[in-house]
């Protein structure tokens, strides 16, 4: 049974086991430095479909045929599958997905909801509610820009801060293995706001919820920082990477050495064009599932906390002039 | 995290770097100041044609917008206006760019509420705010002859 | 040699309005799209005060071409058209005075959306 060690914090006692994983993302992440670490790298990000939308929905379904493949299991052997993408109504998982005849809840979480989707898959799995569940996001460059920004072909000028989303997929399954990467305990995060209102800058609006997530699994584990191998957040790119250690250092948390960010390590800051760093729900799912989830396999990496973030808004809200409230969910994940 | 949001946004303004203004200056410079010299060439070219001030000023602007078109359908107008930023916003190629970009965009959904009714998301306060204000300068002008006149 | 320093003229010109712009994007929080509105309407208030009138006469299409043009242009307009036929002139001058322009920008807009498709920016640049 899982243990509840505050309102935010449950340990898992019965160790969910991470049993597979899968990653495509498109050509300019295939580009970047993490390039040949992923499963598969689309040349065309048309996915050979004729819509962005539809592009997307075809990225998340060959992320999950593909786990599917690599684990061998049968979408019978599936009991639920928890997922969620950028879009209105996260179509990019419902049309992506609705092939598939496996039990579907969606979330949205904006670029938190890999970490969201890993929870609820692994607490659905410790519960004993699931032998296997899987969780998927997805993101797609062209999708969010339409949705979030300008059109494609539109000559605007892109702020230092402003984030590229990724294009890309990560898929999990989640089930019970001795000697698999396992998720030890979920840290739950608050809606927090410190009232940026610049859609340009989401590692800032997101930051302030990392740190108090981070703060909140430290002080109900009554954990040390030295016992762990890497804090990986999601997607706070430079700016926001920044901001957080700055915050927890005034908090007496030091993670400067520790600290990676998959929205920094995705893209060559010198070579590629993308300002503050990735973003979006398949930045963090692709990186944990084709970076950080082997090295855990290997052993390479032993302990970790991966912590993704998302900007809690919509282009209408924004534009009303109000604040963007960040959340940030936080998973336990060890070698085995 | 005892920080007020005052407090906050003076960190975020210390983490987030300026735009390398040095770079974008000179730039939108250069290629606004191009971009205004080939359209004096095109009214010479057109005034040479035997066209009228008026006519000649009005085709510089379509021809313009011709070729902002065009290079914004082979994807080319916005990898320049990455370099040029106001360089080629500010220039009559700026709308033209603003009203091509989202009819093609927006084709997928459709060519009247996507093409036809999104042609006008970015452009159109420029209609409006334009065409009102000169409204308002002409009912101005109009009180001033009655009254002055 | 006129020829050079009328084409030097629109470059210096049309090039220092460019960096009025780039100095509202660098420095200011306005979007794209206030820019344009905010420059269009400052060639309407620059043209009725008598102010843009001169620097077109100086600069050519140093001036013409610059959103502030079109400004300028609506004003003019308006301006002949309503010493021609009093208060309706306010109403159609600013629009008969900058219809080739707008036509031209819808016309093209809809070609160009029928013959292209976008093109995914991560890839092309």
């Amino acid at each position: 049974m899982a243990t509840r060690l505050s309102q935010s914090t449950i340990r898992l006692d019965k160790p969910p086991a991470i049993l597979e994983h899968a990653s495509i993302v498109g050509k300019k992440e295939g580009d970047g430095p993490l390039g040949q670490e992923f499963d598969a790298v689309n040349e065309d990000t048309t996915f050979g479909e004729k819509t962005w939308e539809k592009s997307e929905s075809r990225l998340q379904s060959n992320a999950v045929n593909m786990l599917l493949d690599k684990s061998r299991t049968a979408t019978s052997d599936v009991d639920v599958m928890f997922a969620g993408d950028l879009l209105n109504q996260c179509i990019g998982s419902t049309y992506g997905l609705r092939e598939l005849d496996i039990p579907f809840l969606g979330l949205f979480g904006a670029c938190s909801t890999m970490a969201e989707s890993l929870i609820s898959a692994s607490l659905f799995v410790e519960g004993g509610l699931a032998s296997k569940a899987v969780a998927v996001t997805s993101s797609h460059f062209c999708t969010a820009e339409r949705q979030f920004r300008f059109p494609l072909e539109y000559g605007g000028v892109r702020t230092p801060t402003s984030q590229w989303t990724v294009t890309g997929s990560g898929a999990v399954l989640v089930g019970c293995d001795e000697n698999k990467p396992k998720i030890r305990a979920v840290t739950i995060g608050k809606i927090v706001d410190l009232g940026i209102t610049d859609a340009n800058n989401m590692g800032a609006a997101m930051a302030p919820a990392a740190c108090s997530t981070i703060k909140t699994y430290f002080h109900d584990t009554r954990e040390h920082i030295e016992n762990f191998d890497a804090i990986i957040t999601g997607d706070l790119g430079k700016v926001g990477s920044r901001l957080l250690c700055e915050l927890l250092e005034r908090d007496g948390i030091n993670i400067r050495d520790k600290h990676l960010d998959c929205g920094c390590l995705i893209y060559d800051f010198d070579q590629q064009d993308v300002h503050a760093g990735g973003s979006g729900c398949g930045c963090c799912a692709s990186v944990l599932c084709a970076h950080f989830l082997p090295k855990l396999e290997r052993g390479e990496l032993k302990r970790v906390l991966f912590c993704a973030t998302g900007a809690l808004m919509s282009p209408t809200i924004v534009q009303q002039g109000e604040s963007i409230p960040g959340i940030c969910h936080l998973a336990e994940i060890t070698e085995n | 995290m005892n920080l007020t949001k005052q407090e906050y946004e003076k960190l975020n303004q210390k983490a987030s770097k300026n735009t390398k203004s040095y770079i974008t200056l000179p730039m939108a410079f250069l290629v606004g100041g191009l971009i205004c010299t080939l359209g004096q060439a095109l009214m010479d070219l057109y005034s040479t044609l035997g066209f009228n001030e008026k006519d000649a000023g009005m085709l510089v602007s379509a021809s313009l917008i011709f070729l902002t078109a065009l290079f914004t359908g082979l994807s080319l107008f916005n990898v320049l206006a990455k370099h040029a930023g106001a360089g080629t916003l500010v220039p009559i190629t700026g709308f033209a760019n603003a009203m091509v970009s989202p009819a093609l965009e927006f084709k997928s959904e459709g060519f009247i509420l996507g093409l036809g009714a999104k042609m006008f998301i970015i452009a159109g306060p420029v209609l409006v705010y334009g065409i009102s204000a000169s409204i308002i300068y002409g009912i101005i002008l109009y009180l001033v002859q009655v009254f002055a006149g | 040699m006129d020829i050079f320093i009328e084409y030097l003229k629109a470059f210096v010109v049309g090039g220092l309005i460019c960096v009025v712009g780039q100095l509202l994007i660098d420095f200011t929080k306005l979007t794209p799209a206030r820019i344009l509105v905010g420059f269009v309407v400052a060639g309407v208030i620059l043209g009725a005060v008598g102010l843009y009138g001169p620097l077109v006469e100086f600069a050519g299409a140093g001036a013409t071409v610059p959103l502030t043009g079109f400004g300028y242009n609506l004003a003019k307009g308006v301006k002949e058209a309503v010493e021609e036929s009093g208060l309706i002139g306010a109403l159609t001058g600013g629009l008969k005075a900058s219809a080739g322009g707008i036509a031209a920008a819808i016309f093209f807009s809809l070609l160009a959306a029928l013959i292209f498709k976008p093109s995914d920016r991560s890839i092309s640049g």
